[in-house]
């Protein structure tokens, strides 16, 4: 149980922590003069009136990262067992992980040329 | 009942227990105490950390910094903190208020729980999680999420375009960040961090590691939104980016935030290529574990204040295009080439035995590695250069092909 | 028959994680707090994996699930424009989902669960064990050739399946 016993130090963390930011917002709002009118509230936008819709015209790179990113966290995710036992293991591990890497590399090679990870 | 102090929780508890106190509550006592020491101290550091970086950023620029306020201008921070807190709180119409008032806290959340698995001295730890430096990774990606959600939450345009290119470029920098990290826990053999502080005793990892400690260093530079890859605060393009909408002290809990993350982010350099606490005498006496630490922190967290005076901001196309395009693969050929040479040299007999902290033992190991490092280095040198040559020697074509017509209008 | 200590109540802050976070998903009109509430219901799952004494499990979810896939999700619903207000949440067929639902969770309570973990069944309830694998034995079992590292393989293989597939779905195909 002492696994679990560790993990009771960063379960009160989480518990508590936030309280320590938390606490100079409370003050913050303790303090703070209040004196709403509409044209302080209005959204920012270089001080002329907002054009158009709150909707921003998404491109579809910004998902393309968020894909390669995430093919890549899984990869280190297998990796980072190998990494750990690899001082007793022998060539065989060393292949077994140079063939995962190899894949991989492969597709980024592929993304690459394919020109998906420029900033067009 | 005597006995020597493993760790801050475990000795606690067991005191408390000897004088009589129900041993769940003495746990739970000493798991309290110890959160709130480790909660508190980050956040403590950072009023010193940007006076620091304030005093740095002006000598560089030849101008002398805050020197009114206090003694050298060291209260400075406490009065732009009262300031802060006092200033009228604009929530922007139409913005989510839950999500917009939970953005700042989860983002200092996700930065004062990093520190829960820092090894200060080889008795004083938060915890010794057996996975550490997975976990602060996770954390860090909780940080990513905390920027979206102030991102969306302000119903304002330029604070939505700004969240997409910061969260773009955080994800896209925790790769090669992590792949550098598997040097240091290939060589060590554990994920836990008081084992690789542990595994240093023989040689500091920024021997053997070399280029790892490189790429660790710039991609942490990205991850925190330092110089030279500050678009997150790029004022003159997004006007504050994200960070639009926020005032008052939801903004100051942003900027201290960024600063208490960059010094993380060195601090935990420090720890694994660095050795962490160990230094001589840092055995006997626990403290100056703490002072080493500090020491090495600032460092390396020094010169990354003089880039940030120092040097221009990259677009963010050149960004993402160093990260996929050079980074990464560097830090791909870099794993192989750790992983081949440690197979290697096990198979040599050169490598010292798990547990080994004499110097001499692991001289050998560590200097063939370091070999590997530079001739990567060298070839990628190499490789930059022949790419250099290659587009100059295309623009000076061009260019003489546009002199010839002006030789002939002579 | 339930011991009122830590590793309780943690199950059942973590429980009350993942069913609140699930029922938000499902009930919330705005699709970005739907996001938000998977969010802490993942949150939940690592919890459990950490009650089961498998951090690294814990840590993994956190990483990949919460760090990038939730974000993913995030893009995504932001790819599609006004959904952030939706007017029903039911339609016409409530009745007929519904009674599906209970009686799957029946189905999966008598037919799954009960015979394997309750009472009577094959493995009865025992307290998780001390002896675990650490993540070290999970590394020595990925490239064991006895063990997994064939499946080790076919996944780098699926990865390079699924971002081959995704940059062929996601790119523009008039820049080609």
């Amino acid at each position: 149980m002492s696994v679990v016993n560790e993990w009771a130090f960063i379960g009160v963390f989480m518990a508590l922590a936030w309280v320590l930011p938390a606490a100079p917002l409370a003050i913050s709002w303790i303090f703070r003069p209040r004196r709403p009118n509409a044209i302080k509230m209005q959204t920012y936008e270089c001080g002329v009136e907002t054009v158009g819709d709150t909707w921003v015209q998404f491109k579809v790179q910004y998902y393309i990262y968020g894909l390669v990113f995430l093919v890549f966290d899984v990869e280190l995710i297998f990796l980072f067992p190998w990494a750990m036992a690899y001082n007793q293991l022998d060539f065989f591990a060393f292949a077994a992980g140079l063939l995962f890497i190899f894949l991989l590399t492969d597709a980024l090679i592929y993304a690459w040329k394919k020109n998906a990870l420029e900033w067009a | 009942m005597e006995q020597q102090c493993i760790n801050v929780i475990e000795t606690m508890a067991l005191c408390l227990t000897s004088s009589g106190v129900d041993p769940g509550l003495a746990q739970f006592i000493s798991i309290f105490i110890g959160v709130i020491l480790v909660a508190i101290f980050p956040l403590v550091l950072v009023i010193i950390l940007i006076w620091l970086e304030r005093k740095i950023a002006a000598r560089v620029q030849d101008r002398i910094g805050p020197n009114r306020v206090g003694p050298f201008g060291l209260f400075q921070n406490i009065a732009d903190a009262v300031k802060l807190i006092i200033k009228e709180d604009i929530t922007p119409a139409g913005a989510d208020r839950l999500i917009y008032n939970l953005a700042p806290i989860i983002a200092t959340l996700s930065t004062t729980l990093m520190w829960a698995v820092i090894p200060f001295s080889p008795v004083h730890i938060g915890v010794d999680l057996s996975i550490g430096v997975l976990y602060f990774t996770a954390i860090g990606s909780i940080g990513t999420l905390a920027i979206m959600m102030a991102g969306w939450s302000s119903n304002n345009k330029y604070a939505l375009l700004g969240a997409f290119r910061v969260v773009a470029q955080l994800v896209s920098y925790e790769i090669p960040m992590v792949l550098a990290l598997l040097v240091p826990v290939m060589i060590a053999g554990t994920l836990s961090m008081q084992g690789i502080v542990v595994a240093q005793l023989g040689m500091w990892f920024i021997v053997p590691a070399f280029l790892s400690a490189v790429i660790f260093y710039i991609s942490n530079l990205a991850e925190t939104g330092r110089a030279p890859f500050d678009l997150i605060e790029a004022e003159s393009e997004l006007v504050a980016g994200y960070n639009i909408e926020y005032s008052g002290m939801k903004f100051g809990l942003f900027m201290a935030n960024e600063f208490m993350h960059a010094f993380t982010a060195n601090l935990l350099f420090a720890v694994i290529f660095l050795g962490g606490w160990s230094g001589p005498g840092a055995t006997q006496l626990p403290v100056l574990g703490f002072v080493y630490l500090f020491i090495k922190t600032l460092i390396v967290y020094i010169p990354s204040l003089i880039l940030r005076a120092t040097v221009p901001r990259v677009r963010i196309d050149q960004m993402m295009s160093f990260n996929w395009k050079f980074l990464v693969p560097v830090a791909i050929v870099n794993v192989i080439m750790v992983a081949f040479l440690i197979q290697v040299t096990k198979a040599v007999g050169l490598a010292p035995a798990p547990g080994e902290t004499d110097f001499l033992a692991h001289l050998p190991q560590s200097v063939i590695l370091l070999l590997g490092n530079l001739v990567v280095i060298a070839g990628i040198l190499t490789y930059l250069r022949g790419i250099g040559r290659k587009a100059r020697l295309e623009s000076t074509v061009v260019a003489k092909a546009h002199d010839v017509p002006q030789v002939a209008a002579h | 028959m339930l011991e009122l200590n830590a590793q309780t109540i943690a199950f059942f802050v973590f429980a009350l994680f993942s069913l609140a976070g699930a029922v938000g998903v499902v009930s919330s009109k705005n699709l970005i707090h739907g996001a938000l509430y998977l969010i802490v219901s993942l949150f939940g799952g690592a919890g459990f994996f950490v009650l089961l004494s498998a951090p690294f499990m814990a840590v993994v979810q956190v990483l990949v699930y919460i760090g990038a896939i939730a974000i993913l999700i995030i893009f995504a619903v932001m790819l599609t424009r006004s959904m952030t207000n939706m007017t029903e949440l039911f339609n016409r067929q409530w009745w007929m989902s519904g009674i599906v639902g209970i009686l799957l969770f029946v189905l999966l309570t008598i037919g799954v669960i009960l015979p394997v973990w309750g009472e009577n069944g094959i493995n009865p309830s025992q307290p998780v064990s001390d002896n675990v694998a650490t993540t070290e034995d999970l590394g020595v079992a990925l490239v064991d050739g006895n063990q997994y590292v064939l499946p080790f393989q076919v996944a780098s293989l699926l990865l390079t399946a699924a971002m081959i597939g995704a940059i062929v779905l996601a790119r523009d195909t008039d820049t080609e």
